[in-house]
Protein backbone atom coordinates (compact mmCIF):
# COMPACT_ATOMS: atom_id res chain seq x y z
CA UNK A 1 0.00 0.00 0.00
CA UNK A 2 2.77 1.97 0.93
CA UNK A 3 4.34 1.32 -2.38
CA UNK A 4 1.09 2.61 -4.29
CA UNK A 5 0.72 5.97 -2.34
CA UNK A 6 4.25 6.64 -3.11
CA UNK A 7 4.09 6.04 -6.57
CA UNK A 8 0.55 7.65 -6.84
CA UNK A 9 2.02 11.21 -5.48
CA UNK A 10 5.15 10.18 -8.21
CA UNK A 11 3.22 9.92 -10.97
CA UNK A 12 0.88 13.21 -10.21
CA UNK A 13 3.85 15.28 -10.09
CA UNK A 14 5.02 14.02 -13.18
CA UNK A 15 1.45 14.56 -14.38
CA UNK A 16 1.46 18.07 -13.87
CA UNK A 17 4.32 18.83 -15.79
CA UNK A 18 2.51 16.47 -18.88
CA UNK A 19 -0.33 18.62 -18.04
CA UNK A 20 1.70 21.91 -18.69
CA UNK A 21 3.23 20.54 -21.84
CA UNK A 22 0.11 19.16 -23.23
CA UNK A 23 -1.50 22.40 -22.80
CA UNK A 24 1.15 24.28 -24.93
CA UNK A 25 -0.01 21.75 -27.29
CA UNK A 26 -3.27 22.25 -26.92
CA UNK A 27 -2.81 26.46 -26.79
CA UNK A 28 -1.54 25.80 -30.21
CA UNK A 29 -3.85 23.52 -31.69
CA UNK A 30 -6.88 25.50 -30.85
CA UNK A 31 -4.75 28.93 -32.58
CA UNK A 32 -3.41 27.55 -35.39
CA UNK A 33 -5.08 23.86 -35.95
CA UNK A 34 -1.08 22.48 -35.94
CA UNK A 35 0.18 20.02 -33.50
CA UNK A 36 3.33 21.38 -32.89
CA UNK A 37 5.64 18.44 -33.36
CA UNK A 38 8.57 21.32 -32.62
CA UNK A 39 7.68 22.19 -28.97
CA UNK A 40 9.82 20.26 -27.34
CA UNK A 41 13.43 21.22 -29.44
CA UNK A 42 11.66 25.17 -28.81
CA UNK A 43 11.16 24.18 -24.89
CA UNK A 44 14.56 22.73 -24.87
CA UNK A 45 16.19 26.02 -26.61
CA UNK A 46 14.08 28.12 -24.08
CA UNK A 47 15.48 26.05 -20.71
CA UNK A 48 19.30 26.53 -22.45
CA UNK A 49 18.74 30.11 -22.35
CA UNK A 50 18.00 29.73 -18.79
CA UNK A 51 21.15 27.72 -18.47
CA UNK A 52 23.51 30.68 -19.96
CA UNK A 53 21.59 32.98 -17.58
CA UNK A 54 22.21 31.08 -14.47
CA UNK A 55 25.57 29.98 -15.29
CA UNK A 56 26.49 33.54 -15.82
CA UNK A 57 24.44 35.23 -12.97
CA UNK A 58 24.62 32.10 -10.31
CA UNK A 59 20.81 33.08 -9.89
CA UNK A 60 18.17 30.30 -10.61
CA UNK A 61 15.64 32.35 -10.47
CA UNK A 62 16.96 34.86 -13.11
CA UNK A 63 18.20 31.65 -15.12
CA UNK A 64 13.79 30.61 -14.73
CA UNK A 65 12.78 34.16 -16.20
CA UNK A 66 14.91 34.23 -18.93
CA UNK A 67 14.01 30.93 -19.68
CA UNK A 68 10.23 31.53 -19.74
CA UNK A 69 11.28 35.03 -21.93
CA UNK A 70 13.18 32.54 -23.78
CA UNK A 71 9.94 30.59 -24.58
CA UNK A 72 7.80 33.63 -25.07
CA UNK A 73 10.53 35.17 -28.29
CA UNK A 74 11.40 31.71 -29.37
CA UNK A 75 7.37 31.27 -30.51
CA UNK A 76 6.88 34.91 -31.47
CA UNK A 77 9.66 34.27 -34.40
CA UNK A 78 8.66 30.39 -34.63
CA UNK A 79 5.21 31.83 -35.91
CA UNK A 80 6.17 35.47 -37.52
CA UNK A 81 9.30 33.40 -39.36
CA UNK A 82 8.38 29.83 -40.04
CA UNK A 83 4.82 29.05 -40.08
CA UNK A 84 2.99 32.22 -40.93
CA UNK A 85 4.28 31.19 -44.47
CA UNK A 86 3.30 27.57 -44.41
CA UNK A 87 0.74 26.18 -46.71
CA UNK A 88 -2.30 25.85 -44.40
CA UNK A 89 -4.06 23.73 -47.54
CA UNK A 90 -2.11 20.71 -46.61
CA UNK A 91 -1.61 19.52 -42.93
CA UNK A 92 1.47 17.45 -44.24
CA UNK A 93 3.43 20.29 -44.74
CA UNK A 94 2.50 21.80 -41.11
CA UNK A 95 4.11 18.69 -39.72
CA UNK A 96 6.99 18.11 -41.86
CA UNK A 97 8.07 22.54 -41.61
CA UNK A 98 7.82 21.53 -37.92
CA UNK A 99 9.23 17.86 -37.76
CA UNK A 100 12.46 19.90 -39.83
CA UNK A 101 12.91 23.13 -37.05
CA UNK A 102 13.19 20.45 -34.57
CA UNK A 103 16.43 18.90 -36.66
CA UNK A 104 17.50 22.85 -37.18
CA UNK A 105 17.13 23.60 -33.30
CA UNK A 106 18.72 20.47 -31.61
CA UNK A 107 21.69 20.49 -34.32
CA UNK A 108 22.31 24.24 -33.56
CA UNK A 109 22.06 23.72 -29.77
CA UNK A 110 24.53 20.98 -30.20
CA UNK A 111 27.13 22.72 -31.83
CA UNK A 112 26.46 25.82 -29.23
CA UNK A 113 26.39 23.72 -26.44
CA UNK A 114 27.41 20.33 -27.50
CA UNK A 115 25.93 17.18 -26.74
CA UNK A 116 26.74 15.93 -23.39
CA UNK A 117 24.43 16.12 -20.77
CA UNK A 118 24.41 19.38 -18.36
CA UNK A 119 23.66 19.46 -14.80
CA UNK A 120 20.57 20.89 -13.91
CA UNK A 121 19.69 22.56 -10.85
CA UNK A 122 16.26 22.65 -8.40
CA UNK A 123 15.39 25.59 -6.63
CA UNK A 124 14.20 23.66 -3.85
CA UNK A 125 14.90 20.25 -2.52
CA UNK A 126 13.98 16.76 -4.16
CA UNK A 127 13.81 14.62 -0.96
CA UNK A 128 10.51 13.40 -0.35
CA UNK A 129 8.78 14.72 2.49
CA UNK A 130 7.45 11.38 4.76
CA UNK A 131 4.00 10.87 6.09
CA UNK A 132 4.91 8.06 8.91
CA UNK A 133 7.25 5.75 6.63
CA UNK A 134 5.91 7.09 3.43
CA UNK A 135 7.83 8.81 1.28
CA UNK A 136 5.29 11.20 -0.27
CA UNK A 137 6.48 14.70 -2.30
CA UNK A 138 9.36 16.27 -2.18
CA UNK A 139 9.33 20.54 -1.59
CA UNK A 140 10.38 20.47 -5.32
CA UNK A 141 7.56 19.01 -6.11
CA UNK A 142 5.31 20.90 -4.41
CA UNK A 143 7.22 24.13 -6.67
CA UNK A 144 6.09 21.66 -9.63
CA UNK A 145 2.26 21.83 -8.51
CA UNK A 146 2.43 25.14 -7.22
CA UNK A 147 4.39 26.56 -11.01
CA UNK A 148 1.42 24.16 -13.02
CA UNK A 149 -1.29 25.24 -10.88
CA UNK A 150 -0.42 29.03 -11.29
CA UNK A 151 -0.27 28.61 -15.04
CA UNK A 152 -3.24 26.93 -15.58
CA UNK A 153 -5.36 29.38 -13.44
CA UNK A 154 -3.82 32.31 -15.22
CA UNK A 155 -4.39 30.67 -18.32
CA UNK A 156 -8.13 30.30 -17.50
CA UNK A 157 -8.94 33.66 -16.15
CA UNK A 158 -6.57 34.94 -19.21
CA UNK A 159 -9.09 33.30 -21.76
CA UNK A 160 -12.17 33.62 -19.70
CA UNK A 161 -12.16 36.75 -18.01
CA UNK A 162 -10.13 39.14 -20.51
CA UNK A 163 -10.98 40.89 -23.64
CA UNK A 164 -7.50 39.18 -25.01
CA UNK A 165 -8.43 35.89 -24.02
CA UNK A 166 -11.99 36.34 -25.91
CA UNK A 167 -10.20 38.08 -28.96
CA UNK A 168 -7.98 34.72 -28.87
CA UNK A 169 -10.77 32.13 -28.39
CA UNK A 170 -13.08 33.77 -31.26
CA UNK A 171 -9.49 33.95 -33.22
CA UNK A 172 -8.98 30.16 -33.38
CA UNK A 173 -12.49 29.26 -33.33
CA UNK A 174 -14.15 31.61 -36.50
CA UNK A 175 -10.86 33.64 -38.03
CA UNK A 176 -12.34 35.12 -40.74
CA UNK A 177 -15.92 36.21 -38.62
CA UNK A 178 -13.42 37.72 -35.87
CA UNK A 179 -11.50 39.73 -38.73
CA UNK A 180 -14.93 41.21 -39.52
CA UNK A 181 -15.32 41.70 -36.16
CA UNK A 182 -12.37 43.60 -36.16
CA UNK A 183 -10.07 41.30 -33.95
CA UNK A 184 -6.39 41.28 -35.62
CA UNK A 185 -6.37 37.40 -36.03
CA UNK A 186 -2.64 37.22 -36.92
CA UNK A 187 -1.91 39.24 -33.77
CA UNK A 188 -3.96 36.60 -31.72
CA UNK A 189 -2.21 34.10 -33.57
CA UNK A 190 1.36 35.27 -32.91
CA UNK A 191 0.31 35.93 -28.95
CA UNK A 192 -0.98 31.91 -29.04
CA UNK A 193 1.86 30.58 -29.98
CA UNK A 194 3.77 33.14 -27.64
CA UNK A 195 2.35 31.45 -24.79
CA UNK A 196 2.28 28.28 -25.33
CA UNK A 197 6.09 28.35 -26.22
CA UNK A 198 6.52 30.03 -22.73
CA UNK A 199 4.41 27.16 -21.22
CA UNK A 200 6.54 24.55 -22.82
CA UNK A 201 9.87 26.22 -21.58
CA UNK A 202 7.83 26.04 -17.97
CA UNK A 203 7.28 22.38 -18.13
CA UNK A 204 11.05 21.94 -19.73
CA UNK A 205 12.55 23.86 -16.98
CA UNK A 206 10.43 21.62 -14.34
CA UNK A 207 11.23 18.45 -15.74
CA UNK A 208 14.62 18.43 -16.92
CA UNK A 209 16.38 18.58 -13.18
CA UNK A 210 13.99 15.20 -12.58
CA UNK A 211 16.12 13.78 -15.51
CA UNK A 212 19.51 12.88 -16.76
CA UNK A 213 19.71 16.66 -16.67
CA UNK A 214 19.97 19.62 -20.09
CA UNK A 215 20.84 18.10 -23.53
CA UNK A 216 19.50 19.01 -27.35
CA UNK A 217 17.47 16.15 -27.11
CA UNK A 218 15.84 15.81 -23.72
CA UNK A 219 12.32 16.47 -24.28
CA UNK A 220 11.76 13.90 -26.99
CA UNK A 221 9.84 11.19 -24.37
CA UNK A 222 8.30 13.72 -22.85
CA UNK A 223 7.34 15.67 -25.66
CA UNK A 224 5.51 11.73 -26.83
CA UNK A 225 4.23 11.65 -23.25
CA UNK A 226 2.77 15.02 -23.53
CA UNK A 227 1.33 14.46 -27.42
CA UNK A 228 -0.54 11.18 -25.68
CA UNK A 229 -1.76 13.23 -22.87
CA UNK A 230 -3.26 16.09 -25.17
CA UNK A 231 -4.81 13.45 -27.42
CA UNK A 232 -6.27 11.29 -24.75
CA UNK A 233 -7.39 14.59 -23.42
CA UNK A 234 -8.88 15.94 -26.35
CA UNK A 235 -6.53 18.12 -28.36
CA UNK A 236 -9.01 21.23 -28.32
CA UNK A 237 -9.33 20.80 -24.11
CA UNK A 238 -7.70 22.67 -22.01
CA UNK A 239 -9.30 21.22 -19.03
CA UNK A 240 -9.33 17.84 -21.16
CA UNK A 241 -4.95 18.65 -21.33
CA UNK A 242 -4.78 18.45 -17.74
CA UNK A 243 -7.00 15.25 -17.12
CA UNK A 244 -4.72 13.70 -19.72
CA UNK A 245 -1.28 14.78 -18.25
CA UNK A 246 -2.25 13.37 -14.81
CA UNK A 247 -3.69 10.30 -16.25
CA UNK A 248 -0.56 9.40 -18.26
CA UNK A 249 1.52 10.50 -15.23
CA UNK A 250 0.22 8.42 -13.32
CA UNK A 251 0.18 5.46 -15.75
CA UNK A 252 3.93 5.75 -16.20
CA UNK A 253 4.29 6.08 -12.60
CA UNK A 254 2.17 2.40 -11.63
CA UNK A 255 3.72 0.87 -15.24
CA UNK A 256 7.31 1.92 -13.68
CA UNK A 257 6.80 1.02 -10.44
CA UNK A 258 5.26 -1.96 -10.66
CA UNK A 259 6.74 -3.12 -14.17
CA UNK A 260 9.89 -1.60 -14.74
CA UNK A 261 10.81 1.40 -16.30
CA UNK A 262 11.92 -0.42 -19.98
CA UNK A 263 8.22 -0.73 -20.49
CA UNK A 264 7.15 2.75 -19.68
CA UNK A 265 7.17 3.71 -23.27
CA UNK A 266 5.38 1.03 -24.60
CA UNK A 267 3.07 2.05 -21.89
CA UNK A 268 2.39 5.55 -23.75
CA UNK A 269 2.05 3.60 -27.45
CA UNK A 270 -0.47 1.42 -25.77
CA UNK A 271 -2.54 4.22 -24.28
CA UNK A 272 -2.16 6.68 -27.22
CA UNK A 273 -3.19 3.42 -29.68
CA UNK A 274 -6.26 2.80 -27.14
CA UNK A 275 -7.24 6.06 -26.83
CA UNK A 276 -7.10 6.84 -30.86
CA UNK A 277 -8.93 3.60 -31.40
CA UNK A 278 -11.77 4.11 -28.99
CA UNK A 279 -12.38 7.80 -28.83
CA UNK A 280 -10.37 9.13 -31.54
CA UNK A 281 -11.60 12.75 -30.65
CA UNK A 282 -10.09 12.52 -26.91
CA UNK A 283 -12.34 12.37 -23.85
CA UNK A 284 -13.11 16.14 -23.75
CA UNK A 285 -13.52 17.03 -27.31
CA UNK A 286 -16.05 19.67 -28.01
CA UNK A 287 -17.54 17.79 -31.46
CA UNK A 288 -21.03 19.03 -30.50
CA UNK A 289 -19.71 22.35 -31.07
CA UNK A 290 -17.59 21.95 -33.59
CA UNK A 291 -20.70 20.66 -35.89
CA UNK A 292 -23.00 23.13 -35.11
CA UNK B 1 -29.16 62.40 -56.13
CA UNK B 2 -25.57 64.05 -54.34
CA UNK B 3 -22.66 62.45 -53.47
CA UNK B 4 -23.87 63.30 -49.86
CA UNK B 5 -26.41 60.70 -50.22
CA UNK B 6 -24.02 58.09 -51.48
CA UNK B 7 -22.37 55.87 -48.56
CA UNK B 8 -21.19 53.43 -50.99
CA UNK B 9 -19.92 53.75 -54.26
CA UNK B 10 -18.87 50.62 -56.49
CA UNK B 11 -17.19 51.09 -59.94
CA UNK B 12 -16.51 48.39 -62.67
CA UNK B 13 -15.18 45.89 -59.75
CA UNK B 14 -13.91 42.72 -60.89
CA UNK B 15 -13.31 39.34 -59.20
CA UNK B 16 -12.30 35.91 -60.34
CA UNK B 17 -11.91 32.92 -58.59
CA UNK B 18 -8.91 31.22 -59.77
CA UNK B 19 -9.50 31.70 -63.54
CA UNK B 20 -12.58 31.98 -63.31
CA UNK B 21 -14.60 35.01 -63.21
CA UNK B 22 -17.05 35.50 -60.46
CA UNK B 23 -17.84 39.50 -60.75
CA UNK B 24 -17.50 41.46 -64.13
CA UNK B 25 -17.58 45.02 -63.78
CA UNK B 26 -19.84 45.71 -61.27
CA UNK B 27 -20.86 49.12 -60.89
CA UNK B 28 -23.32 49.92 -57.90
CA UNK B 29 -24.36 52.78 -56.04
CA UNK B 30 -26.24 52.61 -52.22
CA UNK B 31 -28.00 55.63 -50.93
CA UNK B 32 -27.53 56.55 -46.93
CA UNK B 33 -30.33 55.25 -45.19
CA UNK B 34 -31.67 53.09 -47.53
CA UNK B 35 -31.82 49.31 -47.91
CA UNK B 36 -30.78 47.34 -51.46
CA UNK B 37 -31.42 44.48 -52.27
CA UNK B 38 -28.93 42.56 -54.09
CA UNK B 39 -31.18 39.40 -55.95
CA UNK B 40 -30.28 36.89 -58.29
CA UNK B 41 -29.77 32.82 -58.62
CA UNK B 42 -27.35 30.68 -57.25
CA UNK B 43 -23.97 31.56 -58.42
CA UNK B 44 -24.56 35.09 -59.61
CA UNK B 45 -22.04 36.75 -57.67
CA UNK B 46 -24.01 37.96 -55.12
CA UNK B 47 -22.14 36.52 -51.78
CA UNK B 48 -18.69 37.55 -53.53
CA UNK B 49 -20.04 41.29 -54.18
CA UNK B 50 -20.52 41.20 -50.14
CA UNK B 51 -17.16 39.45 -49.49
CA UNK B 52 -15.39 42.05 -51.88
CA UNK B 53 -16.66 44.56 -50.22
CA UNK B 54 -15.62 43.50 -47.00
CA UNK B 55 -12.10 42.89 -48.18
CA UNK B 56 -12.41 38.84 -47.18
CA UNK B 57 -12.41 38.79 -51.53
CA UNK B 58 -9.33 40.74 -53.46
CA UNK B 59 -10.69 42.36 -56.44
CA UNK B 60 -8.89 42.04 -59.69
CA UNK B 61 -9.73 45.56 -61.20
CA UNK B 62 -12.63 48.90 -59.88
CA UNK B 63 -12.97 50.91 -57.37
CA UNK B 64 -15.25 50.84 -53.83
CA UNK B 65 -15.92 54.20 -52.59
CA UNK B 66 -17.56 54.13 -49.09
CA UNK B 67 -18.09 57.30 -47.77
CA UNK B 68 -16.25 59.43 -49.58
CA UNK B 69 -12.81 57.32 -49.12
CA UNK B 70 -11.56 54.62 -51.60
CA UNK B 71 -11.66 51.17 -49.72
CA UNK B 72 -9.68 49.41 -51.31
CA UNK B 73 -6.41 47.99 -50.15
CA UNK B 74 -8.08 49.06 -46.21
CA UNK B 75 -7.52 45.81 -44.07
CA UNK B 76 -10.41 43.61 -43.01
CA UNK B 77 -10.19 44.72 -39.48
CA UNK B 78 -10.29 48.14 -39.97
CA UNK B 79 -13.37 48.06 -41.86
CA UNK B 80 -15.85 47.79 -39.04
CA UNK B 81 -14.33 51.19 -37.43
CA UNK B 82 -15.31 52.81 -40.25
CA UNK B 83 -19.11 51.92 -39.64
CA UNK B 84 -18.88 48.78 -41.91
CA UNK B 85 -20.33 45.81 -40.68
CA UNK B 86 -20.81 42.21 -42.72
CA UNK B 87 -23.12 39.76 -41.18
CA UNK B 88 -21.72 36.72 -43.45
CA UNK B 89 -23.94 33.13 -44.87
CA UNK B 90 -24.68 31.17 -42.45
CA UNK B 91 -24.72 33.78 -39.85
CA UNK B 92 -20.90 33.82 -38.55
CA UNK B 93 -21.64 32.93 -34.87
CA UNK B 94 -18.83 31.80 -32.63
CA UNK B 95 -21.03 28.18 -31.54
CA UNK B 96 -18.43 27.88 -29.10
CA UNK B 97 -19.06 30.96 -27.63
CA UNK B 98 -22.03 32.28 -25.44
CA UNK B 99 -24.45 34.89 -26.49
CA UNK B 100 -22.86 37.13 -24.29
CA UNK B 101 -19.44 36.79 -25.66
CA UNK B 102 -20.20 36.86 -29.61
CA UNK B 103 -22.25 40.04 -28.41
CA UNK B 104 -19.38 41.57 -26.61
CA UNK B 105 -17.18 40.77 -29.37
CA UNK B 106 -18.94 42.92 -31.73
CA UNK B 107 -17.64 46.08 -29.83
CA UNK B 108 -14.41 45.04 -28.24
CA UNK B 109 -12.22 47.50 -31.08
CA UNK B 110 -14.45 50.21 -29.27
CA UNK B 111 -12.70 52.30 -27.15
CA UNK B 112 -16.06 53.96 -26.00
CA UNK B 113 -16.58 51.57 -23.60
CA UNK B 114 -19.23 53.18 -21.75
CA UNK B 115 -21.08 53.59 -25.36
CA UNK B 116 -20.65 50.04 -26.30
CA UNK B 117 -21.90 49.14 -23.38
CA UNK B 118 -24.92 50.69 -24.07
CA UNK B 119 -25.05 49.18 -27.08
CA UNK B 120 -25.28 45.93 -25.67
CA UNK B 121 -28.07 46.76 -23.42
CA UNK B 122 -30.10 48.08 -26.45
CA UNK B 123 -29.43 44.85 -28.46
CA UNK B 124 -30.72 42.77 -25.59
CA UNK B 125 -33.81 45.00 -25.44
CA UNK B 126 -34.50 44.16 -29.06
CA UNK B 127 -33.35 41.03 -29.10
CA UNK B 128 -35.30 39.69 -25.91
CA UNK B 129 -34.93 35.98 -26.09
CA UNK B 130 -30.99 36.24 -26.39
CA UNK B 131 -31.26 37.75 -22.86
CA UNK B 132 -32.72 35.10 -21.72
CA UNK B 133 -29.90 32.90 -23.20
CA UNK B 134 -27.01 35.08 -22.48
CA UNK B 135 -24.73 31.99 -21.22
CA UNK B 136 -26.04 29.40 -23.73
CA UNK B 137 -23.30 28.43 -26.06
CA UNK B 138 -23.78 29.78 -29.73
CA UNK B 139 -24.49 25.69 -30.90
CA UNK B 140 -27.35 25.48 -28.55
CA UNK B 141 -29.24 28.17 -30.07
CA UNK B 142 -32.26 28.26 -32.54
CA UNK B 143 -31.98 29.50 -36.64
CA UNK B 144 -33.83 32.53 -35.68
CA UNK B 145 -31.95 32.99 -32.64
CA UNK B 146 -28.52 32.62 -34.63
CA UNK B 147 -30.22 35.01 -36.85
CA UNK B 148 -30.28 37.28 -34.33
CA UNK B 149 -27.23 37.10 -32.61
CA UNK B 150 -25.60 38.15 -35.96
CA UNK B 151 -27.62 41.07 -36.38
CA UNK B 152 -27.25 42.15 -32.86
CA UNK B 153 -23.59 41.74 -32.71
CA UNK B 154 -23.11 43.56 -35.63
CA UNK B 155 -25.32 46.37 -34.25
CA UNK B 156 -23.23 46.71 -31.33
CA UNK B 157 -20.69 47.78 -33.40
CA UNK B 158 -23.39 50.76 -34.19
CA UNK B 159 -22.55 50.66 -38.27
CA UNK B 160 -23.49 53.10 -40.82
CA UNK B 161 -23.53 50.43 -43.64
CA UNK B 162 -24.58 46.53 -42.67
CA UNK B 163 -23.88 44.32 -45.19
CA UNK B 164 -26.23 41.49 -44.71
CA UNK B 165 -25.68 37.61 -46.35
CA UNK B 166 -29.17 35.83 -46.79
CA UNK B 167 -30.45 36.56 -43.74
CA UNK B 168 -33.44 34.27 -43.92
CA UNK B 169 -31.75 31.00 -44.95
CA UNK B 170 -32.89 28.43 -43.55
CA UNK B 171 -35.79 30.14 -41.33
CA UNK B 172 -39.65 30.07 -40.65
CA UNK B 173 -41.24 32.65 -42.35
CA UNK B 174 -42.83 34.33 -39.48
CA UNK B 175 -39.37 34.40 -38.72
CA UNK B 176 -37.61 36.09 -41.71
CA UNK B 177 -40.99 38.25 -41.57
CA UNK B 178 -39.88 39.81 -38.24
CA UNK B 179 -36.32 40.18 -39.59
CA UNK B 180 -37.67 42.01 -42.32
CA UNK B 181 -39.51 44.36 -40.12
CA UNK B 182 -36.38 44.67 -38.17
CA UNK B 183 -34.33 46.36 -40.54
CA UNK B 184 -37.22 48.46 -41.65
CA UNK B 185 -37.26 49.90 -38.36
CA UNK B 186 -33.31 49.98 -37.97
CA UNK B 187 -33.41 52.13 -41.21
CA UNK B 188 -36.08 54.63 -40.09
CA UNK B 189 -35.29 55.17 -36.69
CA UNK B 190 -31.21 55.11 -36.58
CA UNK B 191 -30.61 55.45 -40.24
CA UNK B 192 -28.82 52.50 -41.33
CA UNK B 193 -28.12 51.47 -44.42
CA UNK B 194 -28.31 47.56 -45.42
CA UNK B 195 -26.99 46.05 -48.26
CA UNK B 196 -29.40 42.80 -48.37
CA UNK B 197 -28.21 39.93 -50.12
CA UNK B 198 -31.23 37.53 -50.25
CA UNK B 199 -32.47 34.71 -52.86
CA UNK B 200 -36.64 35.43 -50.98
CA UNK B 201 -37.37 37.84 -53.54
CA UNK B 202 -40.48 38.51 -51.94
CA UNK B 203 -39.36 39.24 -48.55
CA UNK B 204 -36.24 40.92 -49.71
CA UNK B 205 -38.58 43.40 -52.20
CA UNK B 206 -40.82 43.55 -49.15
CA UNK B 207 -38.36 45.80 -47.26
CA UNK B 208 -35.72 47.22 -49.65
CA UNK B 209 -35.95 50.84 -51.45
CA UNK B 210 -33.78 49.61 -54.53
CA UNK B 211 -33.31 46.58 -55.63
CA UNK B 212 -30.26 44.91 -58.38
CA UNK B 213 -30.37 41.80 -60.14
CA UNK B 214 -27.62 39.58 -60.36
CA UNK B 215 -26.78 36.97 -63.21
CA UNK B 216 -23.08 35.30 -63.83
CA UNK B 217 -21.39 38.22 -61.84
CA UNK B 218 -22.74 41.31 -63.57
CA UNK B 219 -25.44 43.55 -62.46
CA UNK B 220 -28.24 43.14 -65.13
CA UNK B 221 -30.53 45.51 -63.78
CA UNK B 222 -30.99 48.46 -61.32
CA UNK B 223 -34.18 49.74 -60.44
CA UNK B 224 -36.51 50.75 -57.38
CA UNK B 225 -37.80 47.74 -55.48
CA UNK B 226 -41.28 49.22 -56.03
CA UNK B 227 -40.86 48.95 -59.57
CA UNK B 228 -39.20 45.71 -59.36
CA UNK B 229 -42.35 44.71 -57.08
CA UNK B 230 -45.36 45.97 -59.20
CA UNK B 231 -44.20 45.29 -62.68
CA UNK B 232 -44.67 41.79 -63.33
CA UNK B 233 -42.96 41.84 -67.19
CA UNK B 234 -39.70 43.14 -65.24
CA UNK B 235 -39.86 41.19 -62.76
CA UNK B 236 -40.61 37.80 -65.33
CA UNK B 237 -37.48 38.59 -67.11
CA UNK B 238 -35.25 38.95 -64.98
CA UNK B 239 -35.96 37.07 -62.23
CA UNK B 240 -38.26 34.64 -63.51
CA UNK B 241 -41.81 35.27 -61.96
Amino acid sequence: MDRFVFLTFDGLSKGAVLAAFALALVLIWRAARIVNFAQGAMAVAAAYAGYSVTTATGSYWLGFAAALLGGLLIGVVVERAVMRFVDHASPLSEVIVALGLVLVLQAVLGMVYGNEFLPAGTPFSRTALSVGDVPLLSRYDLFVFGAVLLVLVGLALLFTRTSVGLRMRASAFAPEVSRLLGVNVGGMLTLGWALASAVGALAALLVIPTELGLHPHAMDLVFVSAFTAAVVGGLDSPPGAVVGGLTVGLILSYVSGYLGSDVTPMAVLVLLLAVLLVRPGGLFSSTVARQA
Amino acid sequence: MTADDVILQVKGLTAEYGAAPVLQEVDLTVRAGTIAAVLGANGAGKTTLLRTLSGLVKPSGGEIVYSGQPLLGVPVEQLVRRGMAHVPEGRGVVAELTVDENLRLGGLWRRDRGDAAKALTEVYELFEPLAQRRRSAGHQLSGGERQMLALGRALVARPKLLLLDEPSLGLAPRVIAQIMALLRQLRDTTGLTVLLVEQNVRSALSVADEAVVMSLGRIVTATSADRLRDDEELRHAYLGF
